[in-house]
């Protein structure tokens, strides 16, 4: 328990570093842009209350936002994704079947899982982002471009941060 | 009443969902229509004095560049000195000078926070009211015009760069004086403005210099951009032309901060004129 408290916490800290400070600089012809510190939200473990869940992606959100000098934005991007965090783990994962605390790991639960879970959770959040940045329909075509090239580049860096930190012997 | 709390505590998800939901809005909203909520702002001293802290690190990647550009503009302002100018009278007399005075001062900040890649972009700059810097003054480097400051805390200012939907500047162009405006342009591009409404008895054409007209913020004749594109609106009574910007937004590092002495004179009495009418 106290492990997994440490390890969220410091996933937390370099997540929330790592995106300030190197991925805030970083954009494809201004179009994709990645925001990899979702990823804090998508590894909470599967026991994780949605209280606390609530209060975890609304802090980051926060936290985020005090960097990018737009309040409540971000938040409000991270509150929906745990919602949606919530139903989608509802529907497709059985919650008695573990056993010490697992987290939704890319080793635990296996690529084909992990990729349709971590597409569409950064999809829904990339798309309210954007929406909610740009506030006008009238853009609707280049909001929409931006939503899937940067939903594209946020899940490469997903993937890629889930096969460095492979641990294979956890899989069965 | 208490098949209303099993109702509650079955759909916890979706009630609290809406619960920070709606304050996150409330925050966001807030922020947007008054640029109020200055605690969770850049412009706060932690996230300014950490930003601070990185800058100094990343100013030894472009020293060679910075290096370049001071040598240039070192260049630029020795062009200007006296000793540079060949004296051909002889009689020297001395003229106390009653005739100028002095209408803009400058305040040399450096840049610590930016970003281009947004609909609204800001810059954190390291110097605020403690140095003299106001809202509503204008800001611009070596090569141009950057923006105007928007909000100040006694170390730091956030600046609403040209890159800004609502950035407006008065400009003209530099060969027939012909006045417009100077606005970013609608694909979002770093490198790109538009100028508006200018007359049609301007000829513009292309790789004409743009500057500001001294009507707003800025001294008269500060370069903005090289016109690189005349597309005009069919059956409009102005012109409107694409505009490259001469600064690099994405490489700023040194801007300055201008100081218009006689701004407030000129502003209240332009606020009586409308009172008048």
């Amino acid at each position: 328990m106290s492990k997994s408290i440490i390890v969220n916490l410091l996933r937390f800290v370099v997540l929330v570093f790592i995106q300030v400070f190197l991925l805030k600089n970083i954009s494809v012809y201004n179009l994709s842009t990645p925001y990899l510190y979702i990823l804090f939200i998508l590894l909470l473990p599967f026991e994780t209350p949605n209280f606390l869940l609530y209060v975890l992606a609304f802090i980051i959100g926060l936290t985020v936002d005090a960097f990018y000098d737009t309040p409540g934005l971000h938040t409000a991007a991270c509150v929906l994704l745990a919602f949606v965090r919530i139903i989608f783990i509802s529907i497709t994962v059985q919650k008695d079947g573990f056993d010490n605390e697992p987290e939704p790991t890319l080793s635990i639960m296996g690529f084909r899982w992990f990729f349709t879970y971590s597409l569409v959770l950064t999809f829904f959040h990339h798309f309210f982002l954007f929406t909610l940045e740009t506030f006008d329909f009238s853009e609707l075509q280049f909001t929409l471009s931006r939503v899937i090239l940067s939903s594209l580049f946020t899940v490469f860096l997903i993937l890629i941060s889930g096969l460095l930190f492979f641990k294979s012997k956890e899989r069965k | 009443m208490r098949n209303l709390l099993v109702f509650i505590t079955k759909y916890n998800a979706f009630f609290l969902f809406l619960i920070f939901e709606i304050f996150s809005l409330i925050v966001y909203l807030k922020y947007n229509s008054f640029q109020k909520a200055s605690f969770i702002n850049s412009s706060n001293e932690v996230t300014g004095s950490l930003f601070a802290r990185v800058n100094e690190f990343r100013d030894y990647l472009s020293l060679k560049d910075d290096n370049d550009k001071l040598a240039l503009e070192n260049a630029r302002l020795r062009n200007q000195l006296k000793s540079s100018f060949y004296l051909d009278t002889v009689n020297k007399h001395k003229v106390n000078d009653t005739v100028y005075k002095k209408q803009y001062e400058y305040i040399v900040a450096r840049v610590i926070n930016n970003s281009v890649n947004r609909t609204n972009n800001y810059i954190t700059i390291n110097r605020g009211s403690n140095q003299g810097v106001a809202k509503g003054m204008g800001v611009i480097c070596n090569l141009g015009i950057v923006g105007k400051v928007v909000y100040v805390s006694g170390h730091f200012s956030v600046v609403q760069s040209l890159l800004h939907k609502d950035s407006k500047f008065s400009a003209m162009l530099a060969k027939n004086k012909e006045i417009g405006y100077i606005e970013w342009s609608d694909d979002f591009d770093p490198h790109k403005g538009v100028m508006k409404d200018v007359s049609n008895n301007a000829l513009p054409r292309v790789g004409e210099e743009v500057v500001t007209s001294g009507y707003s913020l800025f001294p008269e004749g500060v370069p903005i951009g090289k016109i690189s594109n005349l597309h005009t609106k069919t059956g409009g009574l102005f012109l409107n032309m694409e505009v490259t910007l001469a600064v690099d937004f994405s490489n700023l590092q040194y801007v300055y901060v201008v100081d218009n002495k006689f701004a407030t004179e000129q502003a209240g009495l332009e606020a009586q004129q409308k009172k008048d009418e």
